[in-house]
């Protein structure tokens, strides 16, 4: 077993990460960039080193820095996270180099899969089914023209290099198609370097179903159930599940069997997850594989009862497999909301800020995965996800009753983020009935919201609260502290309390 | 005691009394007995005839809101002793400042100097983590002090303009 683990993240993720090493005994090191010195993963870790500033690409995403500390600590093992060096091979070399175990997939196959193009070659190869087009990228609007005519309209224009929505065009007509390819074209070049775009059949109104894989490295794969990801906005995750509301264990061992297909043909070891496309009917289309842990991984947890991380750990310390394909039992439904700082009313644009107040959700049925304190400054430099909020229970009327009740007792207060959006999703008649699409949230807040407090009782209640306030709590002169040191004291006179609650006697 | 309140818009006149620690107000006229503690900092329990509620305080650089439950309530709020809020005005009569949320770069100015704007209309455009921010006026009023002009470097905090 590795004698000291290095997290080359930060956030919730590093947070969960650093507990499991905990919980398996092994010291945890954390890396931070300046703004990040008061950071909730900072605190938690048995060790921390400053790697630069802000930008990532001065601290999170400098490989040079990252494994000069590992060296320095003594770590002989890196843990990637998600998002910044999870997915890239050359970090993941760089650790093969200097003698550190990366926990993860080797090199190849993240290359593999990291090609949309290449992945759909190497799964034909595999017999694995593919939404119709093309597995190369087009040369000409000429060969794009003839492809579309032979598939069928509509078409998705989609970079081979990249994801996130950039290089994507839906088109519906043939007339449309040149100019959507170029304008996909360089739409693809500017955020990926490269103009690679291929073609593929739209599949209307689909439901995105992802499967988690996990693989030692011995050959022993297994699938671990699904997740439901249709809850988008702009082609990012918002709320997941599991299992999918259309998922039946028929369906289930299909998929995960070819998941497990596709895995064994890219040599993938370790934790990863193949997507999907679902149309309405059942039929179901690869995408392409994600060579890290994911962000939803705890609903996968809660239902079948596995510590991803714990395994991850194990796997790559050379460990088997613990359990068969058999011994994989899904049991109850989790949901997740991932909570945001972003601002719901400006088109939820980014909100850093300082954290005044935070009140915290907790009971049956519970988890959550968080990377931020009461009187933390959210800083703006990198993504701003907060915190994971997870329902659990025996069946999804449960799980969702849980998390709505979880999301009534959550607060955060001093900055914006998009709690409110989950109680009007939980709420939609679509989303109980388990009728989702990836544009269910595009139609969800087209829709007007419904009108609360038409009596205006809540109002007058705040009325009499703003005037309580000033008595029993009055503000005084508070001074945001120039670092982000954590809470700053309060100014907090008595003596004025007392005065104001004399003279109301 | 008695305070002017404004809560999303609407004006109240809250008088409140305490005696021998049970609280009692008059809110526009209508009398109302309650019981009050603060269990912590910015967080308030009043219990009225038996029904529980559970309010949140929260202060940025612009505005006081309160959360009654889950919605959330814009407020001004006048405590006559309150020699701070005399000089803020915070009555939304007063001048009104518009706040660079982030550090960015101003890149369009929508409503110059000395012209009206409307409560929620956008003044400026602040260009931050590749998004566009559109700074909108909290009031009715005429655009006074334009500090920030197209090109100009913010930062958290600063003040754009001034809206009377």
């Amino acid at each position: 077993m590795f004698k000291k683990i290095l997290i080359a993240n930060r956030g919730e993720i590093a947070v969960r990460v650093i507990r499991a090493c905990r919980e398996l005994g092994i010291p945890s090191v954390a890396v931070f960039s300046e703004v990040d010195r008061a950071a909730l993963h900072v605190r938690k870790a048995d060790e921390a080193y400053l790697l630069g500033p802000a930008a990532a690409s001065e601290s999170y995403l400098n490989i040079d820095k990252i494994i000069a500390v590992a060296r320095k600590s003594g770590a002989d093992a890196i843990h990637p996270g998600y998002g910044f060096l999870s997915e890239n091979p050359r970090f993941a070399r760089a650790c093969g180099e200097a003698g550190i175990k990366f926990i993860g997939p080797t090199a190849a196959s993240m290359e593999m899969m990291g090609s949309k193009t290449r992945a759909r070659q190497h799964m034909e190869k595999a017999g694995v089914p593919f939404v119709p087009g093309t597995s190369r990228g087009v040369e000409s609007p000429e060969e794009a023209l003839r492809v579309a005519q032979n598939i069928g309209y509509p078409v998705m224009l989609k970079a081979a290099a990249g994801g996130g929505g950039k290089g994507m065009r839906l088109v519906h007509t043939p007339q449309e198609l040149p100019s959507a390819l170029e304008s996909a074209r360089s739409e693809a070049h500017r955020a990926f370097a490269s103009d690679e775009v291929y073609i593929e059949k739209a599949i209307l109104n689909p439901r995105h179903i992802e499967m988690q894989v996990l693989a030692d490295e011995y050959g022993n794969t297994v699938y671990l159930g699904e997740r439901e990801c249709s809850i988008q906005r702009r082609h990012q995750k918002v709320l997941e599940e599991s299992p999918s509301p259309i998922v039946d264990p028929e369906m289930r061992r299909r998929m995960g069997e070819i998941a497990v297909r596709v895995a064994k043909a890219a040599g993938y070891t370790n934790a990863g997850t193949i997507e999907f496309l679902a149309d309405q009917q059942k039929n179901f289309y690869f995408l392409e594989m994600n060579t890290r842990l994911q962000v939803e991984h705890p609903v996968t947890e809660l239902t079948t009862g596995l510590d991803l991380v714990h395994l991850q750990i194990r796997i790559a310390a050379g460990e088997e497999l613990p359990f068969r394909q058999q011994d994989v039992l899904i049991r109850g439904h989790a949901i997740e909301c991932r909570i945001y700082a972003e601002d719901p009313d400006n088109h939820y644009f980014p909100s850093p800020g300082k954290i005044s107040l935070l009140l915290l959700p907790s009971g049956p049925g519970i988890r959550r995965d968080s990377g931020m304190y009461e009187g933390w400054t959210v800083p703006i430099d990198y993504d701003p996800l907060l915190a994971k909020l997870i329902g659990y229970g025996t069946d999804r009327e449960q799980a969702t009753a849980r998390l709505v009740r979880a999301l009534n007792e959550y607060f955060v207060g001093g900055i914006k983020t998009n709690l409110s959006l989950f109680r009007r999703i939980l709420n939609d008649p679509d989303f109980r009935a388990g009728r989702l699409d990836t544009g269910f949230l595009d139609r969800l807040l087209e829709k007007p919201q419904a009108q609360e407090d038409a009596d205006g009782n809540a109002a007058r209640i705040a009325a009499i609260a703003a005037g309580v306030f000033a008595v029993l709590d009055p503000e005084t002169a508070r001074k945001e502290p120039a670092s982000a040191n954590g809470g700053g004291g309060h100014g907090h006179s008595n003596w004025k309390r007392i005065g104001r609650e004399e003279a109301l006697k | 005691m008695t305070y002017e309140v404004t809560v999303e818009g609407k004006q109240f006149r809250l008088e409140l009394n305490r005696i021998d620690g049970r609280w009692q107000c008059s809110l526009d006229g209508h009398e109302i007995r309650f019981d009050a503690v603060v269990p912590r900092r910015d967080v308030l329990s009043i219990l009225i005839d038996g029904k529980a509620y559970e309010i949140k305080r929260e202060r940025t650089a612009t505005d006081l809101h309160l959360w009654v439950g889950p919605r959330r309530y814009d407020v001004q709020f006048r405590d006559p002793r309150s020699l701070r809020s005399r000089a803020a005005s915070d009555d939304g009569k007063g001048p009104r400042k518009l706040v660079a949320p982030m550090p960015g770069k101003v890149i369009r100015v929508l409503i110059p100097e000395n012209e009206e704007v409307e409560a929620g209309q956008g003044v400026l455009v602040v260009e931050a983590m590749k998004m566009q921010n559109e700074i909108k006026s909290p009031k009715k009023g005429v655009v006074r002090k334009l500090v920030a002009a197209p090109g100009a470097n913010v930062n958290a905090g600063d003040v754009l303009a001034v809206v009377e």
